[in-house]
């Protein structure tokens, strides 16, 4: 009568038991594993936030060789109009000297506008190189201070630790003189 | 065992009856079942109705009522396509800023901007509307006991009042309006908006689709949850009887 | 052993590994698996195993809700809002939240009337069911600060009315009162501050909620025959037993729970807390939520401020001498006939008062009110001191195994078989 859960399990141990604990331990683990789903997809971004996924951006007023910041989705986003010396720069290096190999030609629309994502692949620093008084580096392009890595004109990784060109966001010209991005 | 569990239940329910009291207090006039097709387990929104509804709003309710907790986006769920969000968001002027020189400045609508509210603060919202506050409608579904039927009920009962009541100045008679005097005027007249499918405008038709309308703007998880819930029930009530097998075989000695 | 490490009968040797260092599995294995526990339990007992998942789930939730919620008068409403439109299963996450709190308090309230029923306050469990008292005044506390958060019209003037309240203790009460507000009247410094308090409390309740469960491993669970388990033929080893058992009625409580979550998340809510709140309009009608309505009755059956307030507290600080109050060695109500029908009228009572809670306060609810209060304090201040002296208990069973099992008659009372029949 007073058997310990053990005593019971033995002396009951068909296995029309075990199976039925398989079952239910199953059916708690389905349950927990979708009760965990919510929760965690919760910290993705909310509706909201993808949606004001757009920035429009008027390029009238920079002057060859200036360079603009603007905002998109929180982060910089570096507008330069390229002068003619940049942008013969940036197309006489040959693949081979680039360690993410692209040309100056897949990372621009129009010649004298280059739209980047200001953000050092490396870890998430800002490069300076947009104020005229900033430290372009060695190859005119960007420098990031955090860990020295430098991008050229056309914004590809030359020198440093950084593992990739400063990505280009999708944006699209609205008119001569305006682009929306995202 | 049986008899506890009764009791038990017998206790939550009790607990869970006794509780509406505390909204049903109050005057106003019980609110008719305007049998809506979203109310009920299996529910939806009658997407139709809801897109004229929203017509409704946008032409009669929203030149003074706000519902700013909306964006044009959410229409989508409305069954719109994106062109079609998009075309209505750009009609509308959406103030932003600053810009560079400081200023703020309107520009067209987007997807993603939140419904453009009538007035800039309560405080012209009460100017402009003799003193009353047009209440935003985003959530007035939820605000209000009896839901979409209230609102139904409130936008159908205008009528004139009862001999020997007198109306304070700038009010009207609702039947159903807590109190009879509300100082919105009867919002809707036949043909006052022109349905694109041929739907015929009368006040109980746009009353129903802008119910309708209010009703989702309030809840638009309403089919989400409740398709999830019915899902969860059927997997908690076999899990229950596992659980209880399992505990049957537990304790089956024991006795 | 001279390492000083502990002995550990834990089979798997990483986990024994653990255990020698520090016993946690021995500890789980002696306080959870092996447990001797009264073989006798009803379904009444699973309310407390319910009460600790109620909590974890209000943790849970309260957690990520947090992530997106924003404690400022201008943007509380809407961010609870866009929690529910914009967030990732926001919708859920919110209506788990606010309905496990009324389900936390429909769970909480059965524990107590079990409690309550079946005597366990009484000696050697005083300590246990103060720590209990303890648990329900600080969920009272942060449920009602966590019914704030949304900032609606009920938020705005459920905070306003309850502060208030400290408002009738002479002297002090005003200095009280602005210091719960941070201010002169509810505001932006009461909504952080309440935000603050309402994440910190749960912990509070988790700590003392450790404190109730040592103190209940150390007298032992009460049963319905309220007799204690003489030996080991009264007991049962809480794994498999109780823990099949506490399943069981955890997936029905699953179940409840999800019917309010899924098809009537506002029911027990009021409409007018979808209204942002507007310090310059009262809503005709205030009502604090369903869980406070039997003490805000109390409060208004009073006609007078402090008096009114210090009953409605009373109704509480009432419990914790109820061990003392309460004399009769008998624990059960099942042998304590006189007793058994007072504390059913008092259960009446309690339902009388939650229901003129959500009533205007008007006649005829007022005098209603007046003598459920009356009621309520004299089933403890003078039904059960008297009963204590006057009342004739029925013959107790000699033990759990033999009223459970047979094997000899059963005394009149026990006559309704507390055995498990399932």
């Amino acid at each position: 009568m007073a058997d310990t859960g053990e005593a019971t399990a033995a002396a009951d141990g068909t296995p029309r038991r075990d199976f039925l604990n398989l079952v239910t331990a199953s059916f708690v683990g389905l349950g927990v594993g979708a009760i965990a789903w919510p929760f965690v997809n919760s910290m993705q971004p909310a509706r909201d936030v993808l949606a004001l996924a757009s920035t429009d951006a008027e390029l009238g007023a920079i002057q060859a060789g200036q360079a603009v910041t603007v905002m998109w989705r929180g982060k910089p986003v570096f507008i330069r109009h390229r002068t003619a010396k940049d942008i013969e720069e940036a197309r006489a290096v040959p693949m081979s000297d680039l360690k993410d190999p692209a040309t100056d030609q897949s990372r621009v629309q129009k010649d004298q506008w280059l739209v980047m994502i200001g953000i050092c692949t490396h870890l998430g620093c800002i490069p300076l190189g947009q104020k005229p008084t900033d430290n372009k580096g060695q190859y005119d392009g960007w420098f990031c201070p955090c860990h020295g890595s430098a991008y050229d004109t056309s914004g590809r990784i030359r020198v440093g630790p950084a593992p990739r060109n400063l990505d280009i966001p999708p944006y699209a010209f609205t008119s001569d003189t305006k682009i929306r991005i995202g | 065992m049986l008899r506890n569990s009764l009791k038990a239940l017998a206790i939550v329910g009790g607990l869970i009856a006794a509780t509406p009291g505390a909204q049903a207090a109050g005057e106003s006039v019980a609110i008719p079942d305007a049998g809506f097709s979203f109310n009920g387990i299996f529910g939806t929104y009658d997407r139709a109705s809801a897109q004229r509804g929203f017509q409704v709003y946008q032409q009669v309710c929203a030149s003074c009522h706000a519902a700013h907790l909306l964006s044009y986006r959410n229409l989508r769920d409305l069954g719109l396509t994106e062109a079609q969000v998009a075309a209505i968001a750009s009609q509308v002027q959406i103030q932003d800023g600053p810009n560079d020189e400081g200023q703020m400045f309107e520009r067209p609508g987007r997807p993603s901007d939140r419904f453009r509210s009538p007035f800039p603060n309560p405080q012209a919202a009460r100017a402009s509307n003799n003193g009353a506050m047009p209440p935003d409608l985003s959530v007035i579904a939820k605000a209000r006991a009896g839901g979409a039927n209230y609102l139904y009920a409130l936008l159908t009962g205008y009528e004139d009042p009862p001999a020997g009541m007198t109306l304070g100045e700038g009010m009207n008679y609702n039947r159903y309006f807590p109190g009879h005097q509300i100082a919105m005027a009867r919002p809707l007249n036949p043909d006052q908006v022109e349905y694109a499918d041929g739907t015929p405008a009368t006040i109980e038709n746009m009353s129903r689709d802008v119910s309708t309308f209010l009703a989702w703007a309030a809840e638009p998880e309403a089919e989400e949850r409740r398709a999830m819930g019915v899902k969860i029930i059927i997997f908690l009530t076999l899990l229950a009887g596992l659980a209880y097998v399992v505990k049957r075989k537990v304790w089956a000695n024991v006795h | 052993m001279a390492s000083g490490l502990h002995n550990s009968d834990i089979p798997n040797p990483v986990l024994r590994w653990i255990d020698q260092r520090m016993p946690v599995f021995t500890m789980m294995q002696k306080e959870y698996g092996s447990f001797p526990t009264p073989r006798n339990f009803n379904y009444f007992w699973n309310f407390g195993a319910l009460a600790m998942v109620n909590l974890m789930i209000m943790i849970a939730t309260g957690i990520f809700l947090a992530m997106h919620y924003t404690p400022h008068t201008s943007m509380a409403f809407d961010s609870v809002e866009r929690i529910m439109r914009d967030v990732n299963f926001g919708w859920l996450l919110r209506y788990v939240h606010a309905n496990g709190a009324s389900m936390f308090f429909i769970v909480v309230y059965i524990h107590i009337w079990r409690g309550l029923y079946y005597g366990s306050y009484k000696a050697p469990r005083e300590l246990l069911w103060i720590l209990g008292v303890v648990i329900f005044l600080l969920m009272m506390a942060t449920a009602f600060m966590g019914y704030v958060l949304p900032w609606g019209q009920m938020s705005f003037w459920g905070a306003t009315v309850i502060t208030n309240l400290f408002s009738a203790f002479p002297v002090v009460g005003e200095w009280i009162v602005q210091l719960l507000w941070g201010g002169f009247s509810v505001d932006n410094p009461t909504l952080n501050r309440f935000f603050a308090l309402h994440y910190l409390l749960p912990f509070v309740i988790v700590g003392v909620v450790f404190l109730h469960v040592v103190a209940l491993h150390i007298t032992g669970s009460n049963n319905p025959l309220g007799v204690e388990p003489k030996g080991p033929q009264d007991t049962l080893p809480f794994h498999p037993y109780y823990t099949a058992k506490d399943s069981f009625g955890l997936v029905i409580y699953f179940i409840v729970f999800a019917v309010l979550v899924f098809f009537a998340p506002n029911y027990l809510g009021h409409p007018d807390n979808y209204i942002p709140a507007d310090p310059l309009v009262t809503p005709a009608h205030i009502v604090p939520e369903w869980y406070f309505l039997p003490f805000y009755a109390i409060l208004r059956a009073v006609p007078d401020k402090l008096g009114g307030v210090l009953l409605m507290f009373g109704s509480i600080a009432v419990l914790f001498v109820l061990p003392w109050l309460d004399g009769s060695p008998v624990r059960s109500m099942r042998f304590r006939p006189i007793a058994r029908i007072a504390f059913l009228l008092w259960t009446v009572a309690f339902f009388v008062l939650l229901w003129c809670g959500g009533k205007p306060a008007e006649e005829p609810y007022v005098t209603i009110s007046r003598f459920a209060t009356a009621y309520y304090f004299a089933y403890f201040l003078v039904i059960l001191p008297l009963l204590a002296r006057l009342e004739k208990p029925l013959p107790l069973p000699e033990s759990i195994a033999r009223a459970v099992l047979g094997g000899g008659p059963l005394p009149a009372g026990a006559a309704a078989k507390p055995m498990e029949k399932a």
